[in-house]
């Protein structure tokens, strides 16, 4: 929360349109929140996502009752879309982390405008990510024996079991996000109470903030634990998709055996993560009209992450092939060559081109500063980054070590079906988040607008 | 004017547009001698706290407190489980594979630290607090959106309802008025 209001270079757009008050931004952000209007645009994508949202229930409700057999999950691809999508999923809710505590620590001003939206997503995202695993269990109610606790069985939990380091990065990133979001949202809460015309509105925001007034001696505490939350959740954020990709690293599998699996992964989430924001930024700056607040600076800087953690992801493709031929190990030569030549050879050059070739567009400051081309950019990294999962999950898994245990796999009706169904909840989520709670920080917002000019007359001497 | 029969006041609420304002009006406050005082602003001020002298938060001990006793937790709940009461024996690897345990240790570190963090700020912030007397401040609605706020208490025991009053004017605030216990 530093005072950038003088601090901003010429030569960059601002990131805060010029002429806004203390009042402007409050009434612009609140306004979303207090209309009693819905757009039309906004019943029509909830339908839309509401739609979606029903055929994840039709799915789930058939795959419980029936098992994963519905899937086209077979040995020896046991993993499958489930795994693929729940790594998608992950990956996606990065963004949000980085941008509200990384870019706070580095003292990035631009994250404000940007930071509350990033963070809703990650939590949604990790909601969509953590219904995978649990279904792919085929006993999803049998969840629970995740958890260390004494029970009739006798039964702990495998710690040296990368499955098991899951669950706890998972749940813990859930739970230090949902946190870290809710705390930021305490004093718009407040806001949102002062200005609500609705009786039944003002009770509900009035409970949300708990009775916050602003002091100055919450403020002192409120800063050193927001700060301290950043703090945290900076290693956390790390090592979440590091756990992810032990899940891979660890085992002894050609193509997942690999050390450069956990910065390839970290930064590959970034960049699904970014692109994810610019993908929805884009269209809801547009329709909520808040190309003021949300700035083509904050695209600009957006896209300049996206172009550097793409570049860190490209490195790890070029490692992943260098390796395989450099270790001289038959097995990691033969999955990389067919990889790139055998029956999944299609999906791997398409994913090259979406994830390594198209975002080197970005280099062009016009296609930085042009909304529409980053949305499309953004699309390709979106669809490049599901299909570097499915190329890392499948090709490995689909030759294995004897000829006579290959298989092939695609994905059934029903595996688009959940995964249809989880852009469903996403969505609903996503959409009920800007109608009902303020998409930007307000209160980081007003730091960054000019001070107003002090009233005090000096009197004589 | 404090009589005897009029309700006793909770202070006296000075209100400015102006941050910088407030700020200069708190530094004065201090050096006038007025300790029981705080102030409610929209967002964090920078040099606020300095001016109001507030002592620095102990709230980060809690937290290396709440990391350390996650970090326990974590290597006592990992030992305990795969030495006592769980041992597997697997290739006769040993059973306490500590670099195994450090990934559910880092999290319950993070987990628990992240949770005094949030829990202490708003434990020791006495909140949640749905009613305070500052609410009784006329136009106080707006202290979360663009006004800020200064109460200098009755229970300061250089309070004096008239004089403090004049100080507050004469200080720079751009109204001054009486909040109701």
């Amino acid at each position: 929360m530093t005072n950038a209001a003088a601090t901003h270079d010429e030569s960059r757009p601002p990131v805060l349109a010029p002429g806004a008050t203390y009042a402007s931004v409050t009434e612009k952000i609140s306004g979303l929140v207090l209309s009693r209007t819905t757009p039309r645009w906004w019943i029509l994508a909830f339908a839309v996502a509401f739609l979606a949202l029903q055929v994840f229930l039709v799915a789930t409700a058939y795959l419980v009752t029936t098992g994963t057999g519905i899937w086209g999950i077979r040995i020896p691809i046991g993993w499958g879309w489930a795994i693929i999508n729940f790594v998608w999923w992950i990956g996606i809710g990065h963004a949000g982390t980085l941008i509200s505590a990384i870019l706070l620590l580095f003292r990035q001003d631009w994250r404000t405008s940007i930071n509350r939206f990033a963070e809703a997503m990650t939590l949604f995202a990790v909601s969509c990510a953590g219904v995978f695993p649990i279904l792919h269990m085929g006993r999803p109610w049998l969840a629970y024996w995740f958890a260390p606790y004494p029970n009739s069985m006798s039964l702990w939990p495998q710690f040296r079991s990368p499955l098991i380091w899951d669950v706890f990065a998972v749940t813990t990133y859930a739970t230090v996000s949902a946190l870290f979001w809710y705390i930021g949202l305490i004093p718009d809460l407040a806001t949102l109470r002062d200005r609500a015309l609705g009786r039944a509105t003002r009770l509900i925001f009035g409970v949300m903030a708990l009775g916050w007034r602003g002091s100055a001696k919450h403020w002192h505490r409120y800063e050193t634990a927001y700060l301290l939350l950043a703090g945290l959740a900076t290693p956390l954020v790390v090592s979440v998709h590091t756990v992810v990709s032990f899940d891979f690293a660890v085992s002894i599998i050609p193509g997942w055996h690999t050390t450069i699996f956990p910065p390839y992964f970290v930064a590959g989430a970034i960049y699904a993560g970014f692109a994810m924001v610019i993908t929805l930024m884009v269209p809801l700056r547009r329709l909520l009209k808040l190309e003021d607040l949300i700035t083509v600076r904050h695209l600009q800087n957006m896209a300049k992450v996206m172009l550097a953690t793409g570049l860190v992801v490209v490195y790890g493709y070029a490692m992943e092939a260098f390796m395989a031929w450099y270790s001289g190990n038959e097995y990691e030569g033969f999955m990389l060559w067919n990889r790139m030549t055998g029956p999944y050879a299609p999906y791997y050059w398409t994913l090259l081109f979406c994830n390594a070739g198209v975002p080197q567009l970005l280099w062009l400051a016009k296609v930085r500063a042009s909304p529409w081309l980053l949305f499309g950019v953004a699309m390709f990294v979106n669809w490049g980054m599901w299909l570097e999962r499915y190329i890392i999950v499948v090709t490995s898994l689909h030759r294995d070590y004897l000829p006579s245990a290959w298989g092939m796999y695609s994905g059934t009706l029903w595996d688009v079906a959940t995964f249809v169904g989880t852009l469903g909840i996403f969505g609903v989520a996503m959409l009920l988040f800007v109608r009902v709670l303020p998409m930007i920080s307000i209160f980081e917002v007003r730091t960054l607008v000019r001070k107003p000019p002090s009233t005090h007359r000096v009197q004589g001497g | 004017m404090a009589t005897p029969s009029t309700p006793p006041t909770y202070g006296l609420a000075a209100s400015f547009s102006s941050p910088d304002d407030l700020v200069r009006v708190v530094r004065l406050a201090r050096a006038a001698g007025y300790r029981q005082m705080d102030a409610y602003t929209p967002m964090p001020v920078h040099g606020l706290a300095e001016a109001l002298d507030l002592p620095p938060s102990r709230l980060p001990w809690g937290v290396l407190g709440g990391g350390i006793t996650g970090m326990l937790v974590g290597i006592g709940l990992q030992s305990y489980t795969t030495i006592v009461l769980y041992p597997m024996n697997v290739g006769g690897r040993p059973l306490f594979s500590w670099p195994s345990f450090v990934p559910v240790t880092f999290e319950l570190t993070i987990l628990c630290a992240a949770l005094v963090a949030v829990g202490g700020m708003i434990w020791r912030n006495g909140l949640p607090e749905p009613h305070h007397p500052i609410f009784n401040a006329p136009g106080f609605e707006r202290a979360s959106t663009d006004r800020f706020f200064l109460c200098i208490e009755a229970t300061d025991p250089r309070f004096d309802a008239a004089a403090t009053r004049r100080f507050l004017e004469t200080a720079g605030a751009e109204e001054v008025q009486d909040v109701a216990r």
